[in-house]
């Protein structure tokens, strides 16, 4: 009995400690203290933090906000598999009252009812990168994803000469970013290039480890593997480090990456990578902070803002407007 | 997870039946035999089938770069095997792994400092967070399923502090990913040297030393070998300190081989560790397990992810098949348990 007793409450300990590191996990909060000033306040919820391309919108949001005068707070999730922490920080932030919400949602279906609270609130939403199937929110700054995958499968055609065997890396097939830039690749390649056939889509969560792994098997299952296409930039450093590892001549495979950062610019410049899609996080961040401060002020926002996409290789990395949307 | 929850138990005195006898000694050695070689067979078909399966399967490009990803789990495997043996767990070696990285990546790139000071910096970062664990699990009597929670999350915080929340990348450091991705003995990457020098080291240090033996009195009666004048809770601070010193080991290798510091990488790799120690038969409830078991856990962990790859088996499926082989493996741990038990 006693040992029963026992068990039951390290078990009950236990559980407690997960649903703890479940909230603690949840944090990543910045920006300055809302309440104290007289500034405009929006608030930000994002789909996560920790990568480099969210610290990008997050950097493009804070000088659009430091330009108009406003103050914003940006919060997300730990992993973009936190709906349900997600959704709790998007409830805060409408308990803070703020002067507009920017919001990125994971799941479009799960945030339909604080969307509602908002309207409720009358606190006005703007979107970005991803959206939420209500009509509440005013506009959604984002990238055309499945356009991208397709510019994408432009250049893998190009590069291969129009014939060959190629592979994905992709880094969800759940995640609305993973599977349109997957299906904008898949489906591009399907309607013109007949003679290009992928031969294998694995998933490697973005992690650059586990992508490498994945790629280095599919290059040791398809001998006569052509190009490989990374859909997110721990993909695209995967692959990177596995044709690296097997110690392959630059360019026998094709490697087309997706965003930007140090790794990708780096193995673009030394030749391992042909080119990269990139979007424009920074110009996410911003006009979805532009379209929040309309919102406050009266003004409706555009309700699609296509904040872009970009190919770049070594022969215009170095152009104006292309240096200006990578980020290291 | 039951079993998991049920670990810290073992932190209460046992009700003890006395010293094992000889026999019953001799018959849980036989058992961890068996296990280890039904291990080592199912190691064996699963590389049979897998080479019937593809052509492409056994060839040494992919030999060789099924040891190399075994590398990082295999290493936090080892030094998981101690401190599961002594009837814990540690699950914060994944994220420890990535604080250990980035501080590597602070000590070499940020601070500039010679690379054997940087790389010895990194090692004792692992080192430090597994003293940690043992002190909270040993002197503050937490339980240390707890302790490396607490510890797994506080790592994977500090590692995104103190980077930035940005990659360090080494490529100002020369000789850096040469640590992994060099080759002393051609073709052979030295991640894989690596793990298998740490693990002779281990299987010497669990096998032959007082260390090793106390961390199996721990494990099989914690409360006897106190009363017998052992004092317990050095050695399990030590024992704790040795798996820190593995997650280190971990972190410099993985940082060498991705040449950077990735601070949001490790949540997962405690569990892919813990499993492949299961899969080699040492038993998450102490007192029993081995190091040759624990590497042909990890080596049956990597080949069966790689072979589901090259055969173009789903990413989902591939989970599940996993997930199968790990049930399978505690399953059949628990059966022999039972059965000793009785």
């Amino acid at each position: 009995m006693k040992t029963g007793k026992k068990a039951a409450f390290f078990a009950a300990t236990a559980i407690l400690a997960v649903s703890l590191a479940g909230c603690a996990t949840s944090g990543g909060s910045t920006g300055g203290d809302a309440a104290s000033s007289d500034q405009p306040y929006i608030a930000l919820v994002s789909k996560g933090f920790q990568h480099q391309f969210w610290q990008a919108v997050k950097a493009g949001a804070e000088s659009k906000a430091k330009e108009l005068g406003v103050t914003v707070t940006f919060d997300g999730p730990a992993s973009e598999t936190e709906i349900d922490s997600q959704l709790q920080m998007l409830q805060a932030a409408i308990d803070k009252k703020p002067d507009a919400i920017g919001y990125a949602a994971l799941d479009p279906q799960a945030c339909i009812p604080l969307m509602d609270a908002a309207k409720e609130a009358k606190i006005p939403v703007v979107e970005f990168d991803a959206g939420c199937d209500s009509d509440y929110p005013l506009s959604i700054a984002k990238t055309d994803s499945l356009g991208a995958g397709a510019l994408a499968a432009d250049h893998m055609a190009e590069l291969i000469g129009n014939k060959g065997e190629v592979g994905i890396v992709g880094h969800s097939q759940i995640n609305s970013t993973g599977v349109e830039r997957r299906d904008g690749f898949v489906d591009q390649i399907a309607a013109k290039y007949p003679d290009i056939k992928i031969v294998d889509i694995q998933y490697g969560d973005g992690d650059h480890l586990k992508s490498a792994d994945i790629a280095k098997a599919m290059i040791a299952a398809h001998p006569n593997l052509k190009g490989l296409y990374g859909t997110n930039e721990g993909s695209a450093i995967g692959i990177v480090n596995a044709v690296g590892e097997l110690g392959l001549e630059k360019g026998k495979i094709t490697v087309i990456g997706f965003d930007s950062g140090q790794a990708q610019i780096d193995a673009i410049t030394d030749g391992t990578m042909a080119g990269a899609i990139t979007q424009n996080p920074i110009g996410i961040g911003e006009a979805t902070v532009q379209a929040a401060f309309d919102a406050i002020n009266g003004k409706t926002p555009e309700k699609v803002i296509d904040t872009g996409y970009f190919w770049y290789d070594s022969t215009n990395m170095e152009d104006a407007d292309i240096a200006a949307v990578l980020y290291k | 997870m039951t079993n998991m929850n049920a670990t810290p138990v073992t932190d209460k005195p046992k009700v003890t039946e006395g010293a094992p006898s000889r026999a019953a000694t001799t018959r849980s050695f036989l058992r961890a035999q068996l296990q280890q070689s039904l291990a080592f067979a199912t190691l064996v078909a699963l590389l049979l089938f897998f080479s019937i399966a593809s052509a492409n399967f056994f060839t040494w490009s992919n030999i060789s770069g099924i040891l190399l990803s075994t590398a990082v789990i295999g290493i936090l495997a080892l030094g998981t095997t101690f401190v599961i043996i002594t009837g814990g767990i540690d699950l914060s070696i994944g994220t420890g792994m990535t604080l250990s990285a980035v501080m590597t990546g602070i000590f070499l790139v940020n601070l500039e400092l010679p690379l054997i000071v940087g790389v010895i910096g990194g090692i004792a970062t692992g080192a430090l967070i597994g003293f940690i664990n043992g002190f909270n699990i040993a002197i503050l009597k937490l339980p240390p399923f707890i302790a490396t929670l607490a510890m797994m999350l506080i790592a994977q915080g500090l590692a995104l502090v103190i980077s930035g929340v940005r990659p360090i990348y080494f490529s100002s450091v020369p000789g850096f990913k040469d640590i992994a991705l060099g080759t002393l003995i051609p073709g052979l990457p030295n991640a894989v040297l690596i793990l298998f020098v740490l693990a002779i080291f281990a299987y010497i240090v669990l096998g032959k030393t007082i260390v090793g033996r106390y961390t199996f009195a721990i494990g099989s009666n914690e409360e006897a070998t106190r009363l017998s004048g052992v004092n317990t809770r050095k050695w399990k601070i030590i024992i704790y300190t040795v798996a820190g010193l593995f997650t280190g080991i971990a972190g410099v290798v993985i940082a060498a081989r991705l040449d950077s510091a990735q601070p949001q990488l490790g949540v997962g790799y405690e569990l892919q560790a813990i499993a492949a120690v299961i899969i080699g038969g040492t038993s998450l409830l102490g007192g029993r397990g081995s190091i040759m078991g624990t590497l042909i856990g990890a080596l049956i962990m990597s080949v069966l992810i790689n072979g589901l790859r090259i055969m173009s088996i789903q990413t989902e499926w591939q989970n599940v098949v996993v997930g199968l082989v790990i049930l399978v493996a505690v399953f059949t741990d628990s059966l022999r348990s039972q059965r000793s038990a009785t």
